[in-house]
């Protein structure tokens, strides 16, 4: 009897703490939301309900934002994150295909350092990478946010390697005997097979290149038509807040996590093993 | 390992070309920016006059440079701060979670959103939040009868800029944990339910024990994601100059480089940053050896 006392006492703890939990968690989205459809007046108001409710704010963001800004930005962080995921996908798997299936002198030497890289943390390149991309002229381009995507990564090959280990060999003697080439067996079998694998690493891969700050801010710090939605909320955040409009700063922050939100319905359990196998990054 | 298949013929060429991205991203991403990023901290260069040798210099003079030496005190603090803070959270969300509660998922996902959502876009509002005489937080402790409270000034800033930086992180710890709970055979709780012990004596003989090897490796990743905090401290704390309230290392590498241009300062600051992680990687794997239970 004292055991099911027991039992639901601790019920009830838990369950208030998770709930408090979930109300921190909660309130600065549902706050987002709810300044973003206020009157400018009611910025500051601390009923959650707007009265009068608008949806002023987000057009103004189109509008008064000068030369369509806010669809330039938009329109950047979807070129950058998307040509960021092809990259990472294609090299990433390319190179796990052939560590994880080709015999090779060297292969375990490689993939060793490879594994190896993941310690060193991405500010230590960013000196080195700023100054030869300045060489070349492409400071101020979206050149350096796109190009290293494409040249591979020790967190996705890594990734990747281990989920095609786990394919029967006997798939790549049967595809051997039907004189399919390296590339063949990469393309042919390995890649179709690997869809949830690939499906988690994309939406990783999106997710991270689509919150970036850091690297935006280095290399397109003040084209808002060239830069992302990150550098330029950034930016607005100053710009506004002296004009006194949060309400415009709410809508534009709702607007840019609203394409990761519905990813994140949509695919919620690849998001979920995405960020779980993200611990092997870094 | 012997694992393989034999690349026929000109296959070898193939072989190489899918290679060949990887190994111009040890080159230039990875291996070889760490060497340069290690010749760039021996000298002087400004990317416009010609670079001057500066040997150890550099190095000598992070320990007399006060903006640096108070950074790297803050990177310290805000990791002592946030890392038993992330932990101990996200592991008693996810004990809680593991209870067999009713609205796992739901929770699961509220929990999650943080960790999805841009820090830039959620700093945005955290600043609303946080605001002195507008903020809905000091509204919150005025309703309970406490003072309010500059969030955002100088003495508190650290506090607020990692409570923000834990809410964030929760998320991803939780299913870290999660997954390790899950992981822990039925079989230890049968029998520990056999000998009579209650739910918070199984917490402690088989669950915390058992939970080990997810602790070390989310302490792991949040004392090295500490290490590099950087989105919410900007959006959160920056003033003029690409300085802030709560400098931050990655903070002052950024501000040599990319507002002064002192490449060699700044690199020599990137080095130490990367000694950091390793020392503090080796620490723990020290800690591993000697404390983590494997079964």
């Amino acid at each position: 009897m004292s055991k099911s006392v027991y039992k639901t006492l601790l019920d009830i703890i838990s369950y208030a703490v998770l709930l408090f939990g979930a109300l921190t968690m909660l309130i600065p989205f549902v706050w987002m939301i709810s300044v973003s459809f206020r009157v400018p007046a009611q910025q500051f108001s601390r009923n959650i309900i707007p009265n009068p409710f608008t949806i002023q704010n987000y057009f103004d963001l189109f509008r008064d934002l000068p030369d369509e800004v806010f669809l330039y930005l938009t329109f950047n962080s979807f070129k950058i994150s998307i040509l960021t995921v092809i990259g990472q996908i294609l090299t990433c798997a390319m190179a796990a295909f052939v560590f994880a299936v080709v015999k090779f002198k060297g292969r375990d030497f490689l993939f060793a350092l490879l594994v190896a890289t993941l310690m060193i943390p991405p500010q230590v390149s960013l000196i080195p990478n700023f100054i030869i991309f300045k060489y070349l002229g492409w400071i101020g381009t979206q050149l350096p946010l796109i190009v290293p995507a494409f040249w591979g990564g020790a967190f996705g090959t890594f990734l990747l390697r281990q989920y095609f280990l786990t394919i029967p060999r006997d798939l790549v003697d049967a595809a051997r005997m039907d004189g399919a080439s390296l590339f063949d067996i990469f393309w042919r079998v390995y890649l179709p097979l690997s869809k949830p694998a690939v499906a988690a690493l994309s939406i990783f891969v999106f997710k991270d290149a689509w919150n970036d700050l850091l690297h935006p801010l280095v290399y397109l710090p003040t084209d808002m038509h060239k830069t992302t939605l990150t550098v330029g909320l950034a930016f607005f955040q100053q710009q506004l807040q002296l004009g006194g409009k949060f309400t415009v700063l709410m809508a534009g922050a709702f607007l840019s996590i609203l394409p990761l939100l519905i990813i994140f319905f949509i695919a919620q359990k690849q998001f979920i093993e995405g960020v779980a196998l993200s611990g092997v990054k870094r | 390992m012997d694992y393989g298949l034999k690349p026929l013929g000109r296959e070898k060429l193939w072989l190489w070309l899918m290679l060949t991205p990887t190994l111009v991203g040890l080159v230039f991403g990875t291996v070889g920016s760490l060497l340069a990023t290690l010749g760039l901290s021996l000298f002087d260069w400004d990317l416009i006059n010609p670079p001057h040798w500066a040997g150890v210099e550099n190095y000598v003079q992070l320990f007399e440079n006060k903006d640096y030496i108070e950074a790297f005190v803050n990177t310290l603090k805000f990791s002592a701060l946030y890392v038993p803070g992330v932990v101990i959270l996200s592991l008693l969300v996810a004990i809680l979670l593991n209870r067999k509660i009713r609205g796992v998922s739901f929770f699961r996902t509220v929990y999650f959103l943080p960790t999805v959502t841009s820090a830039v876009a959620t700093a945005l509002v955290w600043n609303m939040i946080y605001g002195k005489e507008t903020g809905i937080l000091n509204f919150v402790l005025e309703r309970l009868g406490f003072a309010p409270v500059c969030w955002l000034c100088t003495d508190n800033a650290m506090m607020s800029v990692v409570i923000v930086n834990i809410w964030g992180a929760i998320g991803e710890g939780m299913i870290i944990f999660l997954a390790g709970l899950t992981a822990i055979p039925r079989d230890y709780y049968e029998a520990a339910m056999l000998d009579g012990a209650n739910e918070l004596q199984q917490f402690f003989s088989v669950t915390l024990p058992l939970i080990t090897p997810s602790i070390f490796f989310q302490t792991l990743i949040s004392a090295i994601n500490a290490f590099q905090a950087y989105d919410y401290i900007y959006m959160l704390t920056r003033r003029g100059q690409g300085d802030s309230s709560v400098p931050v290392a990655v903070y002052s590498i950024y501000r040599n480089a990319f507002h002064f241009f002192r490449m060699g300062d700044a690199s020599a600051q990137a080095i130490q940053l990367a000694l950091l992680v390793a020392v503090f990687m080796a620490i723990m794997f020290w800690w591993e050896r000697h404390y983590v239970v494997y079964e």
